[in-house]
């Protein structure tokens, strides 16, 4: 039968925000890419929460802003309100979050994609993909057209086999009553691909004529904006902001919920997908943590031209009537109106332990996958992971080498080594915690760490590069000048200390040393700093920082050369870990079945012993060195 | 794991050998060395054109000398390990090694891992290929070896105490890291003063541990010591005296003990792990005669035996067995009952015995403190031999105890310097991974889980 060709570099499948960065990446260094999506209308969709950033996701979207990404830049664009989250805290848990104006959002975002030479964007469902000795060819519509290309990132996010569930109500759809994706989920398994059903959920939006807000709390934004993108100039983008409230549940909510929890498809098994312990649907929290009086509701704003609202921490499966009954008792929302219900939505994903740390399928050369179909959860987590996949296709069609980062480098690094090296059985998430090396890895540092990364890979203009250079050199400088800027223990100088509750000096001091006073800081003490140079407000809080935490940065930054020492021994794919004698049999069969890129990366999974590790050191010496005799 | 820092270990059998060599390697030795080597006179010693000669002198802690060594330096990669390496030659006895390993240790090493100076050898070329299998080996078996025993050895109530600091550890890690994580629903406000008054507690607890493990009572095994003599010679009476509380039933009917005691006591800060055995004799008391059986080989077995003679009563038959079974072991001969008239004298059993002889009253406790130092003598020279696992195990738990405590302490001075709350769990997480060294116990996805079920987070 006869049907339509075409022939392209790249496919990428999925517009969300991991095929979005993917295809634009490919797209920027001159591939030529096709994009599928089963709805124009959707290209970008935040079918949850209004928002960008937050912790740790924050840092991300800074991170792949550095590296040439798009996403920072969207919502700079978009935002109507920004906060700068955990300010008293230190500078690594820092983190930008934003709320959207989502129809904004996916508008602008489709717009550039619409403006990228060399990137098609196509209405279709994936069906199938092409493979052939265990190389990827392609794909197939279900239309019956064949796209063929030499790389595939697949971004299918919770589309395949999608359900939404509520109550005793289900819908085969995918989010916002989307088309699910139906078939593509047989042809991965076919090709051997193992899967995997997560299962998330969404709170019910709800029209703001029906809240009574004078019964929560006003929440604003910050005064001063920082941008999440790097190119961004802060002065373009201070704006008038909108709020958003907060308010509480109560017994007679949890009451409700509890009555009719047998109603819950989460209890009676009518999901079977594994849930996100991090975005608990409210009837989870009050299971799980019964002494909890009471729970707090966000309510965020959809949007600038729509009434809806967002009712942040009360995502929900129950059945429509109880959705209506508990949130009627929250203050403020006692006549609320809903305009779309809460629901969970289950979806097939894969077991991303089956990809290599370039996102790259260990058995099928030439897929790639990112997003919530690799097992993750949230736009930032998607967009780094698309992008980092599109680039990965890019230099495997251009014939460059591949682009890895690591846990000491960037925490997409830290997502990346944990999606394809742990086993993960929800959602992942990013969070602080789960990055060691957190007090480098800063959201404030996320140039200095990756814009020379994203330049070479060719996503990044020289004159952004050069600003970072630039700042670089500044930064250095001024500490430098600190460190040896003495200044003596003069009349104002003591006033100064004592003045600021800071103990008066008994010999003269550098400047550097008066920073690391806990009670000071770089910009308190201008006054007693004559010479100081004009420096623009992010090199100032580089000098700050890195003055200041300078013992806890430099430990940390020990640790990571000892990290670098196994991440740099690298382990082939094809490579038999029976044919160590030593090994343990748990360690053995882990590593054949995992088949890790690097001795750093075995030392990370479950089963695998210190031990084990000095033993594969001895025996890649004992290789490396019969190498090279014969 | 660190491929270049300073490790350190025993490297002779930690027994009755006349001499016993500590060996350092890594990247800190020279400085570490010219911290704690003096030269003959308290002259200080530095590196220069001390390439593999011998010198001679003296290791301190501070202004307290340790002991007198020669010592070994060798630039890498001339050396064992190819690294700069310097070996401590000491006198043998236990205690002494034990104590340099703990000086060198506070002044910048770490406990080898079992295996590491092999292993360090063959990555640096100092080992010859062919022998890759026998040191992978080597280092699996040890590995495996040195848990299992870490463990066994480990006092049940100890490991219990460390699951305990811990799980408070990680639960405030994880209400710190759900706070940072989702900072509008979960406060830190006022939580640094929460956390110093509960982490002053931890820190006691720590500190009790890590002097508890200086006199043995971290470790279930000491020096296996057993009480041996005929009935009603005084074994449980002195047993008492030793343990000094009623454990063993004391009566004047010779073969009330039909089985064997054990008891943990501590003398002159060395761990005897006393063994009081039912009195040897004939007999036909089915009962009696299995206490007898395990009696004599508990004494094949002892590290150290304790003979009590009763002096008022000749030697028997009963004398003469167990003069046969002490012949070739360690042994101190008690001549009890010497409050009363004596029959047996200290001279005639010396002669006899060939061992040390103290004339003892378990009633009336005399003689105890000669019995204390001539145990102590004993294990300090060198004389008595034991299993050397166990210290070298309990060197490494009390680095990590120390290291667990520091770390606490800092944050502590966290707290105090008004530093934000994310510095603190960077140490609250090296304290949680040192105790969990100890027993044996990996990080993993603990905080996570942790942070989940504890704490009610997000959307």
């Amino acid at each position: 039968m006869p049907c339509l060709e075409e022939f392209y570099d790249i496919v990428v499948v999925g517009a969300g925000h991991a095929g979005c960065e993917a295809a634009l990446a490919c797209a920027r260094l001159g591939l030529e890419t096709i994009m599928f999506t089963v709805s124009v209308d959707s290209i970008a969709l935040m079918p949850c929460n209004p928002n960008v950033g937050g912790s740790s996701k924050g840092h991300l979207v800074r991170e792949l802003d550095a590296l040439g990404g798009e996403m920072g830049k969207n919502i700079d664009k978009t935002f109507i309100q920004s906060k700068m989250l955990n300010e008293s805290k230190g500078p690594a848990v820092h983190s930008l979050r934003a709320q959207a104006d989502k129809q904004d959002y996916s508008r602008e975002m489709r717009k550039t994609l619409e403006n990228t030479e060399h990137l098609t964007i196509r209405q279709a469902e994936v069906s199938e993909i092409i493979a052939d000795g265990g190389k990827i060819k392609g794909v197939k519509t279900f239309s019956g057209a064949a796209y063929y290309s030499k790389a595939v990132v697949l971004a299918t996010g919770t589309y395949l086999n999608a359900r939404c569930i509520y109550g005793e109500v289900s819908y085969a759809t995918g989010p916002n009553g989307l088309q699910a994706a139906n078939h593509l989920t047989d042809s991965l398994k076919a090709n051997g691909v193992e899967m995997f059903r997560f299962k998330t959920g969404t709170p019910a939006r709800v029209d703001k004529r029906s809240i009574d807000f004078s019964r929560m709390e006003e929440q604003f934004g910050d005064k001063k904006v920082v941008p999440f993108s790097f190119s961004t100039d802060p002065d373009m983008i201070q704006k008038d902001q909108v709020s958003c409230w907060l308010t509480y549940t109560n017994e007679k909510t949890h009451d409700i919920i509890r009555a009719n929890l047998d109603r819950s498809p989460l209890f009676s098994g009518a999901i079977e997908g594994t849930g996100p312990r991090y975005c608990p649907s409210i009837e989870d929290k009050v299971v799980k943590f019964p002494e909890k009086e009471r729970h707090q509701v966000f309510i965020e704003p959809e949007g600038l031209y729509t009434n809806e609202m967002y009712l942040g921490g009360m995502s929900s499966s129950l059945p429509e009537d109880v959705q209506h009954a508990m949130y009627k008792t929250v203050p403020g929302l006692e006549h609320v109106k809903i305009v779309r219900n809460a629901y969970a939505i289950e979806y097939d994903c894969i077991n991303s332990r089956q990809l290599k740390p370039t996102l790259e399928f260990k058995a099928i050369e030439g897929l790639f996958s990112g997003g919530q179909f690799n097992g993750s959860s949230g736009y930032e987590e998607a967009a780094v992971q698309g992008f980092m996949a599109g680039v990965n296709a890019s230099m495997k069609v251009l014939g460059r080498e591949q682009y890895v980062l690591d846990r000491s480098q960037a925490y997409i690094g830290v997502l990346i080594d944990d999606l394809v090296t742990k086993e993960n059985h929800e959602p992942y998430r990013m969070m602080t915690s789960r990055a060691e090396y957190r007090l480098l890895l800063r959201q404030d540092n996320a140039d200095l760490r990756l814009r020379a990364i994203g330049h070479e890979i060719g996503l990044v203009s020289d004159v952004d590069y050069e600003r970072t250079l630039k700042k670089e050199r500044d930064i250095e400088r001024e500490i430098e000048r600190l460190e040896h800027t003495n200044i003596g223990a003069n009349a104002a100088v003591q006033e100064f200390l004592i003045k600021h509750g800071s103990t008066p000096l008994k010999t003269g001091a550098t400047l550097a040393e008066l920073v690391r006073r806990p009670e000071l800081d770089y910009v308190m003490l201008k006054e007693l700093d004559d010479k100081r140079p004009q420096l623009p407000y992010d090199t100032v809080e580089q000098v700050n920082i890195n003055i200041k935490y300078e013992g806890y940065i430099r430990r940390q930054k020990q640790q990571v050369v000892q990290f670098k020492k196994l991440e740099s021994k690298k382990m082939s794919a094809d490579f038999d870990y029976s044919s160590v004698k030593s090994l343990r049999r748990e360690a053995v069969q882990k590593l054949n079945l995992y088949k890790p890129a690097s001795i750093g990366q075995a030392s990370r999974i479950s089963g695998v012993s210190p031990a084990d590790i000095s033993v594969l050191l001895i025996y890649l010496e004992q290789l490396r060195h019969g190498e090279k005799k014969y | 794991m660190n491929h270049t820092d300073t490790i350190a270990a025993i490297a002779t059998a930690v027994s009755s050998s006349g001499i016993g060599i500590i060996r350092i390697s890594g990247e800190n030795v020279c400085s570490i060395a010219e911290k704690i080597f003096r030269k003959a006179g308290n002259k200080k010693w530095d590196m220069t054109d001390s390439d593999h000669k011998v010198v001679y002198g003296h290791i301190y802690d501070g202004d307290e000398m340790v002991d007198e060594v020669l010592m070994l330096v060798m630039k890498g990669p001339h050396s064992y390990t190819g690294e700069d390496t310097v070996e401590i030659d000491c006198h043998g006895g236990v205690l002494v090694m034990k104590r340099i390993l703990e000086t060198v240790i506070k002044y910048g090493a770490r406990p080898a891992e079992p295996g590491e100076f092999t292993k360090r050898a063959f990555l640096n070329g100092r080992i010859d290929l062919s022998q890759a299998e026998a040191v992978m080996d080597v280092i699996s078996a040890q590995n495996q070896y040195a848990l299992k025993s870490s463990m066994n050895q480990l006092k049940g109530k100890v490991s219990e105490k460390i699951r305990e600091l811990r799980e408070k550890i990680i639960y405030e890690i994880a209400f710190i890291e759900s706070a940072l994580d989702d900072p509008e629903h979960i406060s830190l406000d006022g939580y640094p003063d929460k956390l110093k008054s509960k982490l002053e507690p931890m820190i006691r607890e720590i500190q009790r541990l890590i002097d508890s493990s200086d006199n043995g009572r971290v470790m279930k095994e000491g020096v296996k010591t057993v009480i041996l003599g005929k009935p009603n010679a005084g074994k449980s009476s002195l047993m008492n005296v030793l343990a000094g509380q009623e454990r063993a039933i004391v009566t004047d009917i010779a073969g009330t003990t039909r089985d064997i005691l054990e008891e943990h006591i501590r003398m002159e800060g060395i761990s005897l792990n006393v063994v009081d055995t039912a009195g040897i004799r004939e007999t036909d008391d089915v009962v009696e005669q299995i206490g007898v059986s395990r009696a004599k080989e508990a004494a094949r077995d002892a590290d150290l035996i304790i003979y009590v003679v009763d002096a008022s009563v000749p030697l028997d038959e009963n004398d003469e067995d167990i003069i046969k079974l002490i012949e070739s072991q360690k042994a101190i001969v008690l001549l009890n009952k010497s409050d009363l008239e004596t029959v047996v004298t200290a001279k005639e059993l010396k002669k006899r015995t060939g061992q040390k002889v103290i004339a003892v009253s378990a009633k009336d406790e005399t003689g105890m403190e000669e019995l204390e130092k001539t145990v102590r003598n004993m294990f300090y020279e060198g004389e008595i031999d034991f299993n050397d696992e166990i210290y070298i195990t309990s060197v490494r738990h009390k680095t990590a105890l120390t290291e667990s405590c520091t770390s606490l302490m800092m944050v502590m001075e966290s707290i105090d310097l008004g530093m934000p709350e994310d510095f603190y769990s960077i140490d609250l997480m090296n304290a949680y991974e040192q105790l969990g060294s100890i027993i044996g116990e990996a990080v993993e996805e603990d905080l996570v889980n942790e942070i989940f079920s504890r704490f009610c987070m997000g959307k």
